[in-house]
């Protein structure tokens, strides 16, 4: 499977605003916190290689 | 004395005594408080169908000044059923494409792609007085064909007292102040509503800390017609974001994000403004051209509603009733859909061919609908202007990724245009027996599509119709005195087939006077239309 970097999320601006509420009452090391989790949880979901590596490569 | 408040651009109703201001009060079915594009809209619809209405403002015309300048199909197509359109479309600018920079680079470009087969075009640009001037100017026509519609201008309401079943108003003219009573008062006196403030009724909401300085210059310029937005501006002190719109008349839009913390006397210098101007227009040519300020303010903005819209016999519609901030442009838009809503049931009501109680409808769908507006009025502004570190951060991720990848560029959001909300769940509609399109589902507004002789939308609305597609074969429907019609198509085109069809070859739909679907089956039967339109009116 090739990492999908074309629009994949129905209702964007509902996502968009769960995603910082999930931050609302965290501090800034709080939240760095809460994103490396976000993050990591993804990452384990994803689980193909090759597509977290285009991922990691996407965001640079 | 009246005081005036602003400058008109246009002079729409000028004051002129009337023999209610001799009489003891006179008793006026429908009183509107406000000739905005929400009360002139109402007063519109209501006397087209007959039922007389009052429009009272403290001004002789639309105001100057920038105000909207973002008009939604929905609203043309609402113009078009009330015979005001055609104007509004000949003079306004119809755009598609959108522009979207960050810093110094052009992100990425946008086009609405309006769906074709639509009698009306997505947006068009035009300025609000011409809008108002449209509709007044429709207002007269009907009134020359006998429809009972009253415009008072320079007619200040002061004060109010609330009786059971009609309220009486003090009325303040050039002449000295008078009385009239109203067995309905609709308040479209705006986002200050002094007639809110005299009942003692909350406007609750949250103030953006933000504020935006708008200027409407003059230019004879050739830029492409397209609506341009900046996020973090390279240009100097121009703030948080900018805007550039087109508008009629060589006048272009242009808007600069300045922050909470500004001296507003300062920021409103013409050299300061032209400074900004000059850096925003060179931006892309490297050339200024010549230009005119026509027009400078500056606002902050707020998204708030009242908790209800109905009191018993006093309604809210427009800004009085919600404000939202302009970014997705859903104040005109959806005042204009309130008085929609509005105006058919007021209409049944006053005929005694439905009950009073069908007019709690009317603010249970518009709170709704209002919700909907703030919620994505608040989403566009909070994307704007990030309150927090992190969503900082996250907006700029956004913006970075939104350069190379297309799945970021529907996360940016400068302002979701406006689109009239969908009653899904709503005690006046159903059923849905027609396992059909999604779009015209019980709740949606119906679809326009093409039809032989123009578009679907022209032969909708102002009384409920029983509309018949395919091989569905149709008898008149009679329900009492409250009017129905039926249009049967039997040859839909291939747009009408997939709007209100898809894979079916028969569909019945029954349509409000407001253009909304009420219910859908896959065959004709009297008896559920019929029971369908005694949900719709709240007849039990
Ligand atoms: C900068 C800016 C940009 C905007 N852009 C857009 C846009 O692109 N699209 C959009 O849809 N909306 C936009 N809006 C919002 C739009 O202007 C309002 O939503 C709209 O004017 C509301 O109409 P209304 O009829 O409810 O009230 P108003 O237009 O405010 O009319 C109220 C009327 O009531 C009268 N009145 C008040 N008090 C009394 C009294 N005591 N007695 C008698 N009469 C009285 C007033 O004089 C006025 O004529 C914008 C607003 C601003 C400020």
């Amino acid at each position: 499977m090739a990492l999908t970097l074309m629009p994949n999320i129905p209702d964007p601006d509902g996502f968009y605003d769960e995603l910082l509420h999930a931050h609302d009452a965290l501090n800034d090391q709080e939240s760095e916190a809460f994103n490396a989790r976000l993050i990591l949880i993804l990452a384990n979901h994803i689980g193909d290689r090759a597509v977290l590596r285009a991922a990691l490569e996407a965001a640079k | 004395m009246v005081a005036k408040r602003y400058d008109t651009a246009f002079d729409l109703y000028p004051y002129a005594k009337v023999a209610d201001q001799d009489a003891a009060p006179v008793r006026h079915p429908v009183v509107i408080v406000g000739g905005g594009p929400v009360g002139l809209s109402l007063a519109l619809d209501l006397g087209k169908k007959g039922t007389p209405a009052l429009v009272l403002d403290d001004h002789e015309g639309a105001g100057l000044g920038s105000k909207a300048i973002c008009f939604a199909k929905r609203t043309l197509d609402i113009a078009n059923r009330l015979g005001a359109s055609q104007p509004m479309v000949d003079k306004g600018v119809v755009w598609n494409v959108g522009r979207v920079f960050h810093g110094d680079g052009k992100l990425f470009s946008f086009d609405l792609l309006p769906e074709a087969g639509h009698r009306n075009p997505a947006f068009i640009n035009l300025q609000q007085p011409y809008f108002e001037k449209f509709l007044v100017d429709a207002i007269r026509t009907a009134q020359e064909a006998g429809a009972p519609i009253e415009l008072r201008g320079s007619n200040c309401v002061t004060g109010l007292t609330r009786h059971d079943d009609y309220t009486t108003l003090d009325v303040d003219t050039p002449d000295g102040p008078y009385q009239i009573e109203a067995d309905y008062l609709i308040a479209c006196d705006g986002a200050r509503s002094p007639i809110r403030d005299m009942m003692g009724l909350t406007f609750d909401g949250r103030v953006f800390e933000d504020n935006f300085l708008i200027a409407d210059v003059r230019m004879k310029a050739a830029f492409p017609t397209e609506r341009w937005f900046w996020f973090e501006p390279p240009f100097e002190h121009s703030g948080q974001s900018a805007l550039l719109h087109k508008q009629p008349d060589d006048i272009w839009r242009i808007d600069f994000q300045l922050g909470w913390d500004i001296d507003r006397a300062k920021e409103l210098d013409p050299d300061r403004i032209r400074a900004r101007v000059d850096a925003m227009l060179s931006s892309q040519t490297g050339t200024v051209p010549d230009y005119d300020l026509v027009w400078t303010s500056i606002y902050t903005f707020q998204c708030r509603r009242m908790k209800k819209f109905r009191h018993g016999r006093v309604l809210f519609a427009g800004d009085s009733a919600h404000q939202v901030s302009p970014f997705g442009a859903r104040g005109a838009n959806s005042g204009v859909q309130d008085s929609e809503n509005l105006a058919w049931k007021l209409d049944l009501v006053l005929k005694g061919l439905a009950p009073d109680r069908l007019l709690d409808s009317y603010a249970t769908e518009r709170e709704f609908g209002a919700d909907e507006n703030i919620l994505n009025a608040s989403r566009a502004t909070d994307f704007m202007t990030p309150k927090s570190r992190v969503s900082q951060v996250f907006r700029n991720a956004v913006l970075t990724l939104a350069k190379d990848h297309a799945f970021a560029r529907p996360l940016v959001n400068s302002g979701r245009l406006s689109v009239p909300c969908t009653y899904d769940g709503f005690a006046h509609f159903g059923p849905d027996g027609l396992d059909g399109p999604k779009g015209s589902r019980p709740g949606a507004t119906c679809p326009d599509a093409p039809v032989t002789d123009g578009f679907l939308l022209d032969h909708l609305g102002d009384v409920f119709m029983v509309l018949g597609l395919g091989n569905a074969t149709l008898s008149p429907v009679q329900m009492g005195a409250v009017p129905v019609q039926t249009l049967s198509i039997k040859a839909p085109s291939p747009e009408l087939q997939e709007r209100y069809l898809g894979r079916h070859k028969s569909g019945v739909y029954l349509i409000r006077p407001d253009q909304h679907v009420v219910a859908r089956w896959a065959e004709f039967d009297a008896a559920a239309i019929k029971a369908a339109i005694a949900t719709a009116i709240d007849k039990r």
